[in-house]
């Protein structure tokens, strides 16, 4: 009697915190709307897919914000992808015994750098590099800020991430898949193999979370992508991300419609975001078949006006 | 095991209440009358004066130990918007109301300027060593990108004697929302018709060249090292960190190099209307320099407390007169004297 009571209070408060997140989730979404609603029913659809951002005359679209959010974070997936696995599976699979601590601990020791010092060194450091190369490539004014920049230092922001997910997924794949693989006259480089297929569906799992965080990332990005907003495929021109333009111009923003297509970015972001996440769900469902690795999906790493 | 599982879920609960007390518990009203202790008084606004405010404050509090200012440096925006919304006692700005604005607040809100800041132009041009000198049509043009190298016929004709490089210049502003941005603005505005309607006057605008950087250490940062890069700086900032600047063709067709006294004289040629909301770029003295500005403390003419009211007053009636002698040593343009009798008269209609 005594038990199946204690089992019922356990169930409420565990369930209570479960809804919890529940709760802020939708909070979220329900005040992202209510304070953007001026915005909203002025600008409409049109908001997604106009290019002006002129907070003189009250005229605002969200076009070159989004493209540069997706454009950069996309960029750094492609750069911060094949090291972050590299890395993964050096440290799980060839690594000698006595490097594969020191290893895992200092790719993680990356993921606790504060995004500002990152922003820091991209300035002092990242920047000029990207700046000669810039000018060995002939670009016209060689600014070293611009969206080369910001995907390089989102690529490398995100590669403690994935790696690191990656990395533990690989270590539960079980030995008896590599033994297997070994028992057939399989090399190395054939088990390896075997073992990143066995846990694909995880391997997913992490590159959308390292997706998700360069997403959200706010400060590091505003301090070399260069700010500008506008739509071009150029990787050496000055773009914007929806994440620092909210960062940017929040706290000036006293004009209420402005105030509103502000924090209506917000909510694209958060749109996208869960999008994404979707995304990755159906990705992971997808190749699910074989696998039984622990899966992973990003996290909403929204870091907004910190 | 089951009292170890009675006393995790215990436990749980606990945390539980307490969660939801943390969330019921009522929040701080900065407006509510201090029965004992000191006086409390919370406002929030402008960055740029916040290094002068704070020793203000600290000051003040020496002399009247009954007294605490707490001030939140949070943006111009986000004093203006506390103070309509009433969650601050005071608020503070770099540009003032606009008429909008000061409808919305549930009453009249009183401008009292405070200090004086100016904004100059800094550059890094290879091969230039003596500071450049600009005019105001000339700024406007280059952040408007018409003017896209540094051996421009109208930069040349401004400094005579000067070799410039055909370099490409890289045009830096402000990415983050601010006074400085502001006070820029409404200079170029004045003096070219085509930037006015093309940019126009606020915290953020759209800029149709350039590169932003963030707060006045990034663009002094991306300017110091992008060869041609040109940007804009709060005075202050420029003093405080050795950064050379260039003079700027005042109304009269002086050049002039800021400082605190060419400043201060931008403020004392100016007609001040009673409600001390004035834009004081672009004046008409001769020695003024033209990108100047005040900033402003904002404060409702009637408070609802009026403790806190009356100790507001008597500390900017000390802020103008003692106050004043710590401008210059933290790097602000004290007031012109007529402005401050002016702002005793304003002060005296507080109640």
């Amino acid at each position: 009697m005594k038990r199946s009571s204690d089992d019922r209070r356990f169930r409420i408060g565990t369930g209570a915190f479960a809804a919890l997140v529940l709760l802020i989730v939708l909070g979220i979404a329900f005040e992202l709307t209510r304070q953007s609603l001026l915005s909203i029913t002025k600008f409409g659809l049109k908001f997604w897919t106009t290019s002006t951002w002129d907070p003189v005359s009250g005229d605002f679209g969200a076009l070159p914000f989004i493209w540069g959010t997706l454009y950069s974070s996309i960029l750094a997936l492609l750069i911060a992808t094949p090291v972050a696995l590299g890395i993964a599976i050096f440290i799980s699979e060839l690594s000698p015994r006595f490097l594969r601590q020191p290893l895992a601990y200092l790719t993680e020791l990356l993921a606790a750098i504060p995004s500002i010092v990152y922003g820091l060194w991209g300035i002092f450091v990242l920047v000029p590099l990207v700046r000669k190369f810039e000018v060995a490539m002939g670009a016209k004014p060689a600014l070293g800020v611009g969206m080369l920049a910001a995907a390089l230092i989102l690529a490398v922001m995100v590669i403690p991430f994935t790696s690191s997910v990656a990395r533990e997924i690989l270590k539960n794949v079980p030995s008896t898949q590599r033994e297997a693989a070994y028992a057939l006259g399989a090399t190395r480089w054939e088990a390896i193999k075997v073992a990143v297929g066995f846990g694909k569906s995880g391997i997913i799992g992490a590159v959308m979370l390292g997706f998700g965080r360069a997403l959200g990332e706010t400060m590091a990005v505003t301090m070399v992508i260069g700010n500008a907003p506008q739509v071009t495929a150029s990787l050496f021109k000055p773009q914007y991300t929806m994440a620092a333009v909210i960062a940017n111009e929040f706290t000036e923003a006293a004009d209420e419609l402005y105030l509103h297509a502000l924090i209506e970015i917000g909510l694209l972001l958060f749109i996208i975001t869960v999008g994404v996440n979707l995304l990755s769900r159906m990705l992971i469902w997808s190749t699910k078949r074989r696998a039984v690795a622990p899966i992973v999906t990003p996290m909403v790493a929204e870091e907004v006006a910190a | 095991m089951p009292a170890m599982n009675k006393a995790f879920t215990r436990s749980l609960f606990v945390y539980l209440a307490l969660f939801a007390f943390a969330a019921c518990a009522p929040q701080e009203n900065s407006n509510q009358a201090a029965a004992t202790g000191p006086i409390a008084i919370n406002g929030a606004g402008a960055t740029f004066p916040y290094p002068i405010y704070s020793k203000w404050f600290d000051e003040y509090q020496k002399s009247h130990p009954d007294v605490r200012i707490n001030y939140q440096s949070i943006g111009s925006g986000g004093g203006i918007k506390q103070l309509t919304a009433q969650t601050v006692f005071f608020g503070a700005s770099d540009g003032p109301m606009t008429d909008a604005q000061l409808k919305a607040a549930p009453g009249p809100v009183l401008h009292f300027p405070t200090v004086l800041g100016g904004v100059v132009p800094v550059y890094n041009v290879p091969g230039i060593t003596q500071p450049l000198r600009f005019s105001g049509t000339v700024l406007a043009s280059i952040y408007l990108g018409k003017i896209t190298k540094w051996n421009d016929a109208a930069i040349a004709q401004l400094n005579p004697g000067v070799t410039l490089p055909a370099t490409d210049i890289a045009v830096v502003h402000r990415s983050d929302g601010s006074g400085t941005t502001y006070i820029f603005c409404d200079y170029l505005s004045k003096v070219s018709p085509e930037f006015k309607q093309q940019v126009g006057v606020a915290t953020s605008v759209s800029w149709p060249a350039g590169v932003g950087a963030k707060g006045n250490e990034g663009i002094s940062g991306l300017v110091q090292q992008t060869p041609g890069a040109i940007g804009y700086v709060e005075l202050i900032f420029a003093l405080q960190n050795k950064i050379a600047f260039g003079a700027v063709q005042n109304k009269s067709g002086q050049f002039v190099t800021a400082s605190l006294e060419s400043v201060t004289a931008a403020a004392a040629g100016v007609s001040m209307p009673d409600d001390f909301r004035v834009s004081i770029t672009n004046p008409d003295a001769a020695n003024a320099y033209p990108v100047a500005s005040f900033t402003w403390m904002l404060l409702y003419q009637h408070p609802t407390d009026k403790v806190r009211g009356k100790t507001m007053v008597d500390f900017l009636k000390w802020a103008l007169a003692d106050g004043q002698k710590l401008a210059p040593s933290l790097g602000y343009a004290p007031l012109p004297a007529p402005v401050v009798e002016k702002e005793l008269q304003a002060l005296a209609t507080v109640q």
